[in-house]
Order: C-alpha cells, then sequence, then structure tokens
C-alpha cells in the first residue's frame, strides 16, 4: 500500500461563542491516496465544507482546530504559520471553489492569474510560465487556449470559467485538489463536462480530489470513495459503489431514498421526517437518533464509533453490538 | 389528450429591453436590443395534472412561470384558464424558488399566511381568518402556534412549508411552481415533494412545474415540455420522454443525469454550452451543439411538430424520420385535437 497523499486524524474543529463552545467538525478521520477521488457529502450544515478549510487551515476566525492532525505527504500541517501554510496552498494543495466568477479577479487576464500562481511557487521566467499557462488551459479543454490565455474572466462562460478555475488550482503540480462544490454553479449539461474533466485529471496526472459536494448525483458520477457526513461526524465512509447500492448507515439509506429513483417510478419518495439538529442541540448518542427509524436504547446513550461495515465503516450501533 | 385542460397557452413570447441607455445608444451608434426570453410557446396543461417545464438556465422557463401567473404581461399570445365549477375563472398561485427571499422576514408567520386573505376579503371576521391560517399551517405540516414566529426562526423545508400554506390561502386550482425544491437538501426535499404530492391528491390540484432536475421532474409530472432559448424543443407524455427522447437536445439531457443506482458508469461527455439569448443561432438554436446537424438546421428553423401519439417535437431530423407520420402545428386547435 501507497502512503495516502493526504490523511486526517481525529480532527475536531470548534468554534467558541458566546456561552459555550460549538463542535463544528468532532472525531473525522479520513485519507486519500494518489489518483483517487474520496466524496465528501453531506446536507448544510454537516460540515463538509468545514472538513475541506480545516485541511487548508482556512477556518474563519474564532474557528480553530482544537484537536487531530492533518498530514499531507507525510508531513504534519494543522500547526503550521500563516506564512508557512502560504507556501503549501496553491503548491501542493489546489483549491476549486463553488462560484468561479469570485474566484477569479475581474481585473487581470487568466493568463496574467496563471502566470502570478505559477511564478509565486515555480522557478519559472515570464516567458515560460505563459507557455505554461498555455499548456493549463489547453490540458482543460478550454478551444484556441493562445488566443484565451489573454482574455478577462468576464469573457469566458461559467463552464469554461470553472475550467480556468481547475486550471489555476493545476499549476503548480499539486499532489492535493480541495474541490468545494465545483459543479453546483453550473447548468447540468456543463456539470457533466466538469466532472469528466476532474477524473481525466485525477487519472492522468495522479492527483488526489477532495470533492465535496450535497449532491449525490455528482458522487456517483465522480467519486472512488464516499465519506458521508452527519451533524460534524462522518456518519459512514466507504468505496462509492458499496456506499450509494448497499448503504449501512441509516442516514445514507434515507438519504438514498429521498432521491427519486429514475428507475421505478414511486408515488410517494421515502423521507426522512425532520432536519439535522444545530450544531448547539446535538442530542445525546447517536445524533441522528431523533430521526431514525431503527433505533434503540442504547442509541439515545452512547455515541457509536465507526465499525467496520462491508468494505466501509459506519457509525451505527447496528452494525456492531445492535441497539439494545 | 381527451383530459380537460386547466391552462392553455398558444403562441405566447415575451420580448425583454435590454437596450444601453438612451445616450449611451446615441453616442455609439448602438441599435435597441432585445432578447427574445420565451418565443411562440403552446402548451396545455392537463386538469388535475402535472406539467413540467425543464431546461438549462436562461432558457426561458421562469419567465414563462411569471407570464401565467401575471407577473409580466405578454408580448404577443394568449393565455386561457378554464372557467371553475361556479363558472370564475381558475385561480392561480405561486411557490417560488427561495424560500428565505419570498417571506418577509419581519412580519409573523401568521400575518405573512393571512396576507391573501386579508387582501382579497375572503374571510369576515379577524376569528374565521386565524381559523383558516391554524387550518393551513396544519396541512402542510406545521402547527398552528408556529403563527406567532418570524421566518428566521424556520428552517429552509419549513419555510417553502410557510410559502405553500400562503400561496393555498386562496384556495387556488392551479399551482406555479418554480423550482420549489433547488434551494433544499435532499431529504428535505423528499418531504416538500410529498408533501405537495398529497396536496395534489386530497385538493384535486394543478400544478406547472418548474425545475432543472429531471429526477425530480419525472417524479413529479405526467408530461414534461423541455425548452431551449425561450422555445419549447419536445413535449411528451414522461415515460415516453424518458424512454424515447427524440430532440438530441432531450438525448443530451438525459446523458447527463448522473445514475446514483449504478455509480461510475463511463458515459459520453457532449460538448458545447448554451449560446446567449441575446444573439441566438440562426436556424435550429440547437444546430452549433447537435450531433446531427446538417446545412437545413443552420438555415431553417424547425416548426413544432404534432407526433402521432401526441408527443411534439421540433426537429428537422425527427421530421424527415416521421415526417409521413406527422402533421405540421397549423392552429391553435390542431394540439387538443
Amino acid at each position: 500500500m501507497t502512503e495516502p497523499v493526504l490523511s486526517v486524524r481525529n480532527l475536531r474543529v470548534e468554534f467558541p461563542v458566546r456561552g459555550g463552545v460549538l463542535t463544528a467538525l468532532n472525531d473525522v478521520s479520513l485519507e486519500i491516496r494518489a489518483g483517487e477521488i474520496l466524496g465528501v457529502v453531506g446536507e448544510s450544515g454537516a460540515g463538509k465544507s468545514m472538513t475541506g478549510l480545516a485541511v487548508q487551515s482556512l477556518l474563519e476566525p474564532p474557528g480553530r482546530i482544537a484537536g487531530g492532525e492533518v498530514i499531507l505527504n507525510g508531513r504534519r500541517i494543522d500547526h503550521l504559520s500563516e506564512t508557512e501554510m502560504q507556501k503549501i496552498r496553491g503548491r501542493e494543495i489546489g483549491a476549486i471553489f463553488q462560484d468561479p466568477l469570485t474566484s477569479l479577479n475581474p481585473l487581470f487576464t487568466v493568463g496574467a492569474q496563471l502566470s502570478e500562481t505559477i511564478r509565486l511557487h515555480l522557478d519559472m521566467s515570464k516567458r515560460e510560465a505563459k507557455s505554461r499557462a498555455v499548456e493549463l488551459l489547453k490540458q482543460v479543454g478550454i478551444p484556441a487556449p493562445e488566443e484565451r490565455v489573454n482574455h478577462y474572466p468576464h469573457q469566458f462562460s461559467g463552464g469554461m470559467r470553472q475550467r480556468v478555475v481547475i486550471a489555476l488550482a493545476l499549476a503548480a503540480n499539486p499532489k492535493l485538489i480541495i474541490a468545494d462544490e465545483p459543479t453546483t454553479a453550473l447548468d447540468v449539461s456543463i456539470q457533466a463536462q466538469i466532472i469528466a474533466l476532474l477524473r481525466r485529471l485525477c487519472d492522468d496526472l495522479g492527483t488526489a480530489v477532495m470533492l465535496v459536494t450535497h449532491d449525490m448525483g455528482v458522487i456517483a458520477e465522480a467519486a472512488d470513495r464516499v465519506a458521508v457526513m452527519y451533524a460534524g461526524r462522518l456518519a459512514e465512509i466507504g468505496p462509492v459503489r458499496e456506499v450509494l447500492s448497499n448503504p449501512s448507515h441509516p442516514y445514507t439509506r434515507g438519504l438514498m431514498g429521498s432521491i427519486p429513483a429514475l428507475g421505478a417510478r414511486v408515488k410517494m419518495l421515502r423521507q426522512i421526517d425532520g432536519s439535522m439538529p444545530r450544531l448547539n442541540a446535538i442530542p445525546q448518542g447517536c445524533a441522528f437518533n431523533p430521526r431514525c427509524q431503527v433505533s434503540g436504547p442504547r442509541c439515545f446513550q452512547d455515541r457509536p464509533d465507526l465499525f467496520p461495515a462491508g468494505q466501509g465503516q459506519a457509525a451505527c450501533w447496528h452494525v456492531q453490538g445492535g441497539v439494545q | 389528450m381527451t383530459r380537460p385542460f386547466a391552462l392553455r397557452v398558444r403562441n405566447l413570447s415575451r420580448k425583454f429591453d435590454v437596450s444601453a441607455p438612451w445616450l449611451n445608444r446615441v453616442v455609439e451608434r448602438k441599435p435597441k436590443q432585445y432578447v427574445m426570453a420565451v418565443d411562440d410557446v403552446s402548451f396545455d396543461v392537463p386538469k388535475g395534472g402535472c406539467l413540467s417545464l425543464v431546461g438549462e438556465s436562461g432558457c426561458g422557463k421562469s419567465t414563462v412561470a411569471r407570464l401565467v401567473t401575471g407577473l409580466y404581461p405578454p408580448s404577443n399570445g394568449s393565455l386561457e384558464f378554464t372557467p371553475d365549477i361556479n363558472g370564475a375563472p381558475l385561480s392561480a398561485q405561486m411557490i417560488f424558488q427561495d424560500p428565505y427571499a419570498s417571506l418577509n422576514p419581519r412580519w409573523k408567520v401568521r400575518d405573512i399566511i393571512a396576507e391573501p386573505l386579508r387582501e382579497l376579503k375572503l374571510r369576515e371576521t379577524e376569528e374565521e381568518i386565524l381559523a383558516r391560517v391554524a387550518e393551513l399551517l396544519t396541512t402542510v405540516g406545521l402547527s398552528p402556534n408556529d403563527g406567532g414566529k418570524f421566518p428566521h426562526e424556520f428552517s429552509g423545508g419549513q419555510r417553502q412549508r410557510i410559502s405553500i400554506a400562503r400561496a393555498l390561502a386562496t384556495e387556488p386550482r392551479f399551482l406555479v411552481c418554480d423550482e420549489p425544491t433547488s434551494a433544499l437538501d435532499v431529504s428535505v426535499q423528499a418531504q416538500i415533494l410529498n408533501l405537495m404530492r398529497r396536496l395534489q391528491d386530497e385538493m384535486g390540484l394543478t400544478y406547472l412545474f418548474i425545475s432543472h432536475d429531471l429526477s425530480v421532474v419525472r417524479h413529479m409530472s405526467d408530461r414534461i415540455a423541455v425548452m431551449y432559448l425561450g422555445r419549447i424543443v419536445e413535449e411528451a407524455e414522461t415515460e415516453t420522454l424518458f424512454a424515447n427522447p427524440r430532440h438530441p437536445y432531450t438525448q443530451l439531457l438525459m446523458q447527463t443525469i448522473p445514475n446514483i443506482e449504478h455509480p461510475k458508469r463511463a458515459r459520453e461527455v457532449t460538448t458545447g454550452e448554451v449560446p446567449s439569448p441575446l444573439n441566438p443561432p440562426k436556424g435550429c438554436a440547437f444546430h452549433p451543439r447537435c450531433p446531427l446537424a446538417d446545412a437545413r438546421c443552420s438555415a431553417e428553423r424547425p416548426a413544432v411538430l404534432t407526433l402521432k401519439d401526441g408527443n411534439r417535437v421540433a426537429c428537422h431530423r425527427v421530421e424527415e424520420a416521421e415526417g409521413d407520420s406527422a402533421r405540421e402545428l397549423t392552429g391553435p386547435n390542431s394540439l387538443s385535437a
């Protein structure tokens, strides 16, 4: 087995607020290997974006990493200073955000923005950087890159802009890319193109990708493994086929049931009643217990850890030990 | 279609003026510029059924919703609602996409829901109004006590329930739902879709449903109309459309639906993007992206054909293949024969 590119162990993120501390992430552990796409999925507020931000040390103060470690290419990075992190961001971790328009500076040509990033991290002359910028645009499938490199972001369409952002993330050949909802702002036909592009780059360049999304469809198309998050914890993690076709956690099962299937048509969808608890009101025991249809007395007392389930892991007493 | 229609739309068009300001036009010698947001759209919504409009952003589906509810006046064409049993025209209401923007944050939920009742004087006394509000809150799965709270105290799904309660306040027969679940998480989306289904069964509502999510659309609708750059390119029964999409654009959309039951299948990636509606391509608007396009497609705009099975499609290739069995849509009457 090769060493994972990113390994997160027992990560805990806290936000001190008036009258207490909110735990936004609790005991999150995951690994991503080279050439692998890990999908991180969950509903709003589950902590999926927070995981991506914590890895890059981009938490908004007063949020802070209160425990656990983040190891990138064998080096622990969660306690580094801001100056040291700046060298890592862009060089070793590339980031793709949801809205391609706000991730690009409207006042500079895309070529200038690409060259800036390239020259910041790689030792290159202006001329070399420019030709690498063209090369990158070509790699992400932008037609006529020699011409497009001199265009401004507003001259690109939404899908093309997101390609530029991907090129920007790839500029310094990072080993890890964190893509936070990269397709959410795009139309469905463009979304399919961007997913295919991510998939191809991941295969060709051996980049590890953390794909954060709320869309199970995107996960199904792109990811190798998937981590399902609920109320700041991992509910289930495993190979994408296993988790989507044969989920072990009742929450994942409910989530899959609430998506209208393309196979047989049903009159009513299976629904999970209620909504995710707020961070200041996470119930004792398993956080999913108020919405769970198969909960037992144990679920209300003890919090389940991630137990082996099939080829993956699930945090549910049903998987290990029973609910009584 | 033998079912009576609830809404009949014929040759509906809406043009928007997107010209530069007057002085710029004079100085820069620019002409006036218009966008045909909706261009010659005709459809019927069957009574008690659900017609969905699907398409990508900028295809005009939301403009159709606003035209139907009268939020925009049409530039051309007609809208006809079937009269209700008592002869009054069928009443329509709308549910909006963003439950955070569509509720007044300074009003209590009770007042938000009571506004249409008070405005249209549907109830005589304050007690009757409050009783009706409590009844509506119960109908959408909230507690009557929630009426005293403000919108910020509710989650996205609960707010969408409040929007639905407000829309139902006037006892409409027809609901226009503009992306009612796209701002919601999937588990909450399922709750709202189930609620809408239940209300349809209990109250015999008719829906005009607008969405870009094909799996949601398939779950909700009887018929689907696919729009591209302001025009309907295909309209068919839900099952027919999914089993046998005829228009190349519909086929493209079908390919892009991720299949969560069989993850990681290899699939063809489509190329191209939606052109700007400011400057739509000549001929068939889809021809620059169409794998089947030829010279005719870039020169001549295809008419909407009604096929033998009652489905409609606007494509030269389909017309050539099935032309003998199809007849051209000539007037308003040929649609609902």
